[in-house]
Order: C-alpha cells, then sequence, then structure tokens
C-alpha cells in the first residue's frame, strides 16, 4: 500500500514518514505568517495533529503538501485571531538595518504596531503578499480563497496600513 | 488604488517587517508531536457531544410525555 494510503488508514509510522518529509517546509510557511519561531514550531504540531485528526477526509491520490499547506494557514489564522491585540517586536526574528536615530527607530515601531494591529485576515495576506512577495496564486491556494479576493485583501491592507500610519505618524503615511 | 501605492507600503514595510524567508527549523518536532497524541488522544468515535447530548433530550421527551411519541412519530 502506498504511503498516502497507510496515512490515510490510519497507519502511524506512515504519518511519522510524512511528518517528517513536510515539517521543515510547513513550520516554514508558518514562520511567515506569524513571525515568531517559538509559536511557529508549536503551530506546526498542532497543524500536523489537525491533519492527523482529519486524515479520514484526505484522499490519497490528492496533494498532501498543498493540503498541509492549507491546514497550516488555517491554524496560523486562528493563532493570528487569538493573539490580534498583543503588539510587541520580535526578539528571535533578524532586525532590519539598525536606524540611525530615535526618529527612525520611531518610525519602525509606528510601522511595527500598524501591521500588528491589522485585523487576523488582513494580516495573513499583507505578510504573505507584501512581506514575503509570495504569489497571490499561492497564498489562494493556501487561504482557500479565489485569488481576486486576495488582491482585494492586500489593498485593503494597505489602506488600513496608510489610515493607521496616517493617525500614528503622519509623516510616515506621506513617505 | 495602483500597484504603486502597494510597492510604496513594500518599501515602508521593509523598515520593520522582515522576510522569514531564510528561517529554518533547527530541531525534529516528532517528539513534541508524539507527546501531543498522547496527551490528547484522538476521539474513539465521531459523534460530537451535542447529538449525544439532543439523543438525551429525545429520551427523556419519550420517557416523561409518552403521549408526544405519536407527535414524534409523525414529524420523522
Amino acid at each position: 500500500m502506498e504511503l498516502l494510503e497507510r496515512f490515510a488508514a490510519g497507519d502511524l509510522e506512515a504519518f511519522e514518514v510524512l511528518f517528517r518529509q513536510h515539517q521543515k517546509e510547513v513550520y516554514a510557511w508558518i514562520v511567515r505568517i506569524v513571525r515568531d519561531t517559538g509559536i511557529a514550531e508549536d503551530l506546526t504540531v498542532e497543524t500536523f495533529w489537525r491533519i492527523y485528526k482529519h486524515r479520514d477526509r484526505f484522499k490519497p491520490e490528492g496533494n498532501f503538501r498543498a493540503w498541509a499547506r492549507r491546514i497550516a494557514t488555517n491554524a496560523a489564522l486562528d493563532h493570528l485571531r487569538h493573539t490580534r491585540q498583543e503588539v510587541t517586536l520580535p526578539e528571535n526574528l533578524p532586525c532590519a538595518a539598525s536606524p540611525d536615530g530615535a526618529a527612525r527607530r520611531e518610525t519602525r515601531d509606528s510601522i511595527h504596531r500598524a501591521f500588528h494591529e491589522l485585523p487576523a485576515k488582513y494580516r495573513l495576506v499583507a505578510s504573505l503578499a507584501l512581506v514575503e512577495e509570495e504569489s497571490y496564486a499561492d497564498i489562494a491556494q493556501a487561504a482557500g480563497i479565489s485569488e481576486s479576493l486576495v488582491k482585494v485583501r492586500v489593498f485593503r491592507a494597505v489602506r488600513m496600513l496608510r489610515k493607521k500610519l496616517n493617525l500614528l505618524r503622519p509623516e510616515v503615511a506621506t513617505k | 488604488m495602483s500597484e504603486e501605492e502597494i510597492n510604496k507600503m513594500k518599501e515602508l514595510l521593509e523598515q520593520a517587517v522582515v522576510p522569514a524567508q531564510d528561517i529554518e527549523l533547527r530541531r525534529d518536532l516528532w517528539p513534541q508531536m508524539l507527546r501531543k497524541l498522547d496527551e490528547q488522544p484522538l476521539p474513539v468515535n465521531g459523534v460530537p457531544w451535542f447529538d449525544w447530548a439532543l439523543a438525551a433530550i429525545l429520551g427523556a421527551v419519550v420517557i416523561f410525555f409518552p403521549g408526544s411519541i405519536p407527535a414524534l412519530l409523525y414529524h420523522l
């Protein structure tokens, strides 16, 4: 029996093989959305737990990678929905080029705050489309929405960011 | 809104939000996965709790109000 068929039938060894094959990719995708390596590790495990839990819904002839990425996106989105109000600068991701002075640091903090205050579904597309420069098609497939809806959400996210930056620091938004 | 405005926002975001494309997983998460599977075993059957609750309510109605049985049968 093929690996995916054994997994769909509930074989834990087949699941372990799939886990080891895909954990790095799932983790890398989640870290692009949540931007925190520790949380991304937990969400990777959560993603595979959901995968194993719903294995009976997986069709062995289907694309496991795409299915895993979609579940990972949903897990990351759930996390963003529950942590929307927390606005802290990430400590475990590499920092941007260090700013020259207090003004630049303030600008950076304003942008960072505005980004993290976006509603979850807009932060998801903003992170993937604007920061990571993933294609709209890939984002659409991962989020289970149409490509045109991804475009709409990117436009709205940009508009929200501009509005927030106008309120926080007007000179940043007019740059 | 134009692509130009989107590109301007990308440039602004670059100052504060760094792409995470080069970040790699540094450890195997399988032991953590096994712990989670042990801590949160999957349900033995797939019947959600509210189905059991509905069944209990229906059972109680049949026992305490037997006169409602014809009405229930009519609606089946």
